[in-house]
């Protein structure tokens, strides 16, 4: 069988080849794990090569002794079979040399692993949330935080009868509008939560996963040593928008990084005055298109339509034509047991705003109101 | 043991459509079981295509993301429950009574009740997808949060798995009473065939472990319709502790889908090597430490969730522990072959490919044991190409080279050898295009359960996806193999069928008597 099945893998090898030679566009054909940018991704990578050569070296051994059963010890060539059925000694050496290489792979896997759980004297902590389908990035005691979303083209080359060819969007389903930032050479501290279902954040290049779990809180750390852009996605189910949460993380060197904090701050300020101001209504619709096709349409649909048991649709709902003070609350408060959350900690006053007078003026829905974020923040209290 | 041979001369043979729905027939609820447990193969193969059509290139082309999760959810839910662990019921109602020259099983009637429960409760499970908001789609885990936005589909799903373990616990209890009182006369335990040791410690395992999984689903069911908060921490609970339970029946569950498969293999590959199995009694404690251990490992589903160092190395240990009682077994197999006189008619064929292709799923899973590796390797198709490496190369090889070894026994005829020998290879060249790219995917960064993927993993997708088809379209081979044999087509076989086979099921005629062994055999 062992030969049979070599014969299958060069067969294997031939069907490789000539896919791989019919697409000769894409020449990133990764096949292992990367090494990684940190300390701890390099530990992962060296424990991976090692149990790997190790399973290696005992598939050769024990598929060599099968083989060599196959072609010797077949009855079409005479023979004569044996009749021992066992052998202590043989019995106890291959439970004891087994135990031995787990010893060989246990005492550096221990190692990494509590390297890995020390996150003490950390330079710099992010709050990592995962919500569906978007992660937030709060970097704590710096005040600064931001959503980070899937690049809109992907979604949109994604959709079935797009007629966009995936290849020809950049970094397609692993871009998004605003990456995290982090600094080169600091220690950084990550804290994981989430708001509805549990997420996992995953960036290869940092050498591991951890999930976010609504409620709670778990941590990890990294130092990262080369400036570059690294990228990764959600790998826990979240549900339909699970393969859109992209992770783009951008390592720059220090004092770049405290310019470009220092920027977020000025930006958040502004933000902040903007909700004082009335605005127009034109200006709140296209506000809202851009927030609900950023947010809703994953499961409210573009053309507002939802799907029919399982998300409700807002084109002629009671909710989206009915009072206002209703339509704020559900948007803001969510409902309980069901995908939609409560906006309110999400989105800001503007973009409620928005998003509301959005819905309330669009498709089959021509009620004429109009929000303003000052309507949202007394909501709010 | 003189009123049992009456009992049976008297009933004769019952037919028409009564024999299958009241049988207490070990022979019948085993055909009945195996037929289920084959629609149920083609059904969930049926979701696995449109996964991998859907995979096959970037971009979604045949469904959306919603369907696409639910073809995953559904995938798995009926290949564990509904093909897998009724193929082996279906096997042990066939075979162990003639192996342990027992008339049937102890409990004829449970036995009828555990098999007619299961159509029930897939047609409720497969009823979902016609619902409104579709079928399950968070994963055959079922983990909260996310399962709980289930909609209208979600208390049949749940009422669907409670059906599902009440009737594999009563196979497990019968298979458990029938091996502890219905042994014939000297048939003692260090006698006993490997593959009934294997299905008595996988039947405690059933009996351990599904009442588990009830109680998880019981909680979900709760947590939604009835106020309690168990894994919802707004209201004191913990998501993380749904994972705890659930993995606590699932691992288990992955040695109970195991279990029976060694011990079909230990069955064929003595048969074939015209030698004794080398090393039963350590295999007997090979089987037993696994059994053991699968309960001590659940954390290594977990590593991820953000447990304390020490729940991360206890688990890692316990983990990679298990390596050292499924080598003894690999070992064995190798040592059963060597100087025998082998040859390799298709039930070896599947037994011989069941022993690399299982092997290489237990290389992936002592890598997967490493904790500090496993933060890369979790969640992705490094995983998906371990667990269908175990399952399908493993429990499913092993299922057909069993049907294979035993179908002849069963119709008194012998299957298309040749048919056979091209169905498998086939099958053993195309799974591995099938799943062995899934390594380079998951490694490379590729996320399991996701519908698109990014344009790097193009060409891997494809790859996987080619050998599915083929692998998928195989089947229909095996399925005409098995209908002709059934039919009466092929030659006819001798009781002994192999020329190496030896236990009590082959001095039986080939088809057995609808009662066998009426009077006890004697075992020397």
């Amino acid at each position: 069988m062992t030969g049979k099945s070599s014969r299958g893998f060069c067969l294997f090898s031939v069907a490789a080849a000539s896919v791989a030679g019919s697409a000769p566009a894409v020449a990133d054909y990764a096949f292992n794990l990367p090494s990684g940018v940190t300390p701890i991704s390099h530990e992962a990578y060296r424990l991976h090569m090692l149990a790997f050569w190790i399973c290696v070296g005992i598939a050769v051994v024990v598929f060599g002794a099968m083989l060599w059963a196959i072609v010797h010890h077949r009855k079409s060539r005479g023979a004569v079979p044996a009749q021992f059925h066992e052998n202590t000694r043989l019995e106890i050496v291959w439970t004891v040399i087994p135990f031995l290489v787990l010893v060989v792979l246990a005492v550096p896997a221990t190692r990494a692993l509590m390297a890995m759980d020390d996150t003490k004297d950390a330079d710099l902590t992010i709050k990592v949330t995962g919500q569906q389908w978007r992660w937030r990035y709060d970097y704590l005691n710096e005040g600064v935080g931001f959503f980070s979303n899937v690049d809109p083209k992907s979604v949109d080359a994604s959709k079935r009868g797009s007629g966009i060819d995936p290849a020809s969007v950049d970094n397609y389903l692993r871009e998004v509008d605003q990456p995290l930032v982090l600094p080169v050479g600091k220690k950084i501290r990550f804290l994981f939560t989430a708001t509805d279902v549990i997420h996992a954040w995953w960036v290869p290049a940092l050498g591991y996963q951890v999930d976010a779990n609504p409620g709670f809180i778990s941590e990890s750390w990294a130092r990262i040593e080369q400036p570059g852009t690294y990228r990764g996605q959600c790998s826990e189910l979240c549900g339909v928008g699970h393969a859109y949460m992209p992770i783009v993380l951008v390592a720059m060197n220090e004092p770049e990084f405290d310019a470009w904090l220092a920027q977020q701050k000025a930006l958040q300020a502004k933000a902040a005055t903007a909700a004082e101001r009335m605005w127009t209504k034109d200006e709140l619709y296209a506000k809202g298109q851009e927030v609900y096709g950023r947010i809703c349409a994953a499961c409210h649909q573009p053309n507002g339509q939802g799907i029919p048991g399982v998300f409700p649709a807002l084109n002629g709902s009671p909710i989206a034509t009915g009072p206002i003070a209703g339509h704020l609350n559900r948007v803001m408060n969510g409902k309980p047991g069901t995908a939609m959350q409560a906006f309110a900690t999400q989105l800001s006053d503007v973009e409620i705003a928005g998003v509301i007078t959005y819905e309330r003026n669009t498709w089959g829905n021509k009620t004429g109101d109009v929000v303003q974020p000052a309507q949202v923040k007394q909501a709010r209290k | 043991m003189a009123e049992i041979a009456l009992h049976g001369t008297e009933h004769g043979h019952p037919s028409g459509i009564t024999r299958w729905l009241f049988s207490t027939n070990h022979k019948d609820i085993g055909t009945l079981y195996l037929l289920f447990s084959l629609t149920m193969f083609f059904v969930g193969g049926t979701f696995a295509m449109v996964i991998r059509a859907e995979l096959f290139k970037p971009g979604l082309q045949f469904v959306d993301a919603l369907t696409f999760n639910q073809m995953t959810t559904m995938h798995a839910l009926v290949m564990i429950f509904g093909a897998v662990m009724p193929a082996f019921v279906g096997l042990a109602n066939w075979m162990i009574p003639l192996m342990i020259g027992a008339p049937d099983m102890a409990l004829p009637r449970l036995n009828n009740w555990s098999f007619w429960i299961l159509p029930f409760a897939f047609t409720l499970l497969l009823s979902t997808l016609f619902m409104p908001g579709g079928g399950p789609a968070g994963g055959w885990t079922m983990y909260p949060p996310l399962f709980l936005q289930t909609g209208m589909a979600f208390p049949f799903v749940i009422f669907a798995i409670h059906l599902m373990g009440i009737s594999s616990v009563m196979g497990a209890i019968n298979v458990i009473t029938t091996v502890f009182n219905m042994r014939a006369p000297g048939m003692v335990f260090r006698k006993l065939p490997m593959f009934v040791w294997t299905w008595l410690i996988t039947a405690f395992l059933l009996i351990a472990a599904m009442p588990v999984l009830a109680g998880a689903v019981t909680m979900l069911l709760t947590d939604k319709y009835f106020g309690t908060s168990f894994f919802n921490a707004a209201g004191g609970g913990d998501p993380v502790m749904f994972q705890h339970v659930f993995w606590f029946f699932g691992h288990p569950e992955v040695y109970i889908m195991i279990l029976p498969a060694f011990g079909i293999v230990s069955q064929i590959v003595p048969t074939f090597a015209r030698k004794p199995l080398f090393g039963y009694t350590s295999m007997i404690y090979a089987v037993g430490a696994i059994a053991i251990l699968s309960f001590i490992v659940w954390g290594h589903h977990m590593f991820t969730v953000g447990m304390p160092l020490a729940g991360e190395l206890f688990f890692m240990y316990s983990t990679i522990l298990i390596a050292v009682p499924t080598g003894v077994k690999v070992f064995n197999w190798v040592a059963t072959m060597w100087r025998g006189s082998l040859t390799f008619e298709t039930p070896m064929l599947w037994a011989l490919s069941f022993i690399v292709l299982f092997s290489i799923g237990g290389f992936s899973g002592l890598m997967l044991g490493l904790a500090p590796v496993d933060f890369q390797y979790q969640d992705t198709y490094f995983v998906v190409a371990h667990f269908h490496y175990v399952l399908v190369t493993g429990a499913v090889f092993a299922i057909v080279g069993g049907i294979h070894y035993w179908l002849p026994k069963w119709t008194g005829r012998m299957y298309d050898e040749r048919l056979g020998k091209l169905h498998f290879w086939l099958s053993v060249i195309s799974v591995n295009l099938l799943f062995f790219p899934q390594h380079f995917l998951g490694l490379a960064g590729m996320p399991r359960r996701v519908a698109d993927y990014a344009v790097q993993y193009t060409e891997w997708n494809m790859m996987s996806s080619i050998g599915g088809f083929i692998f998928g379209a195989s089947q229909l081979l095996f399925l005409y193999n098995v209908i002709r044999t059934i039919r009466g087509s092929g030659a006819k076989a001798s009781d002994q069928v192999w020329e190496g086979a030896h236990g009590l099921e082959w001095t039986l005629p080939s088809p057995p008597p609808y009662h066998s062994f009426t009077t006890a055999p004697e075992v020397k």
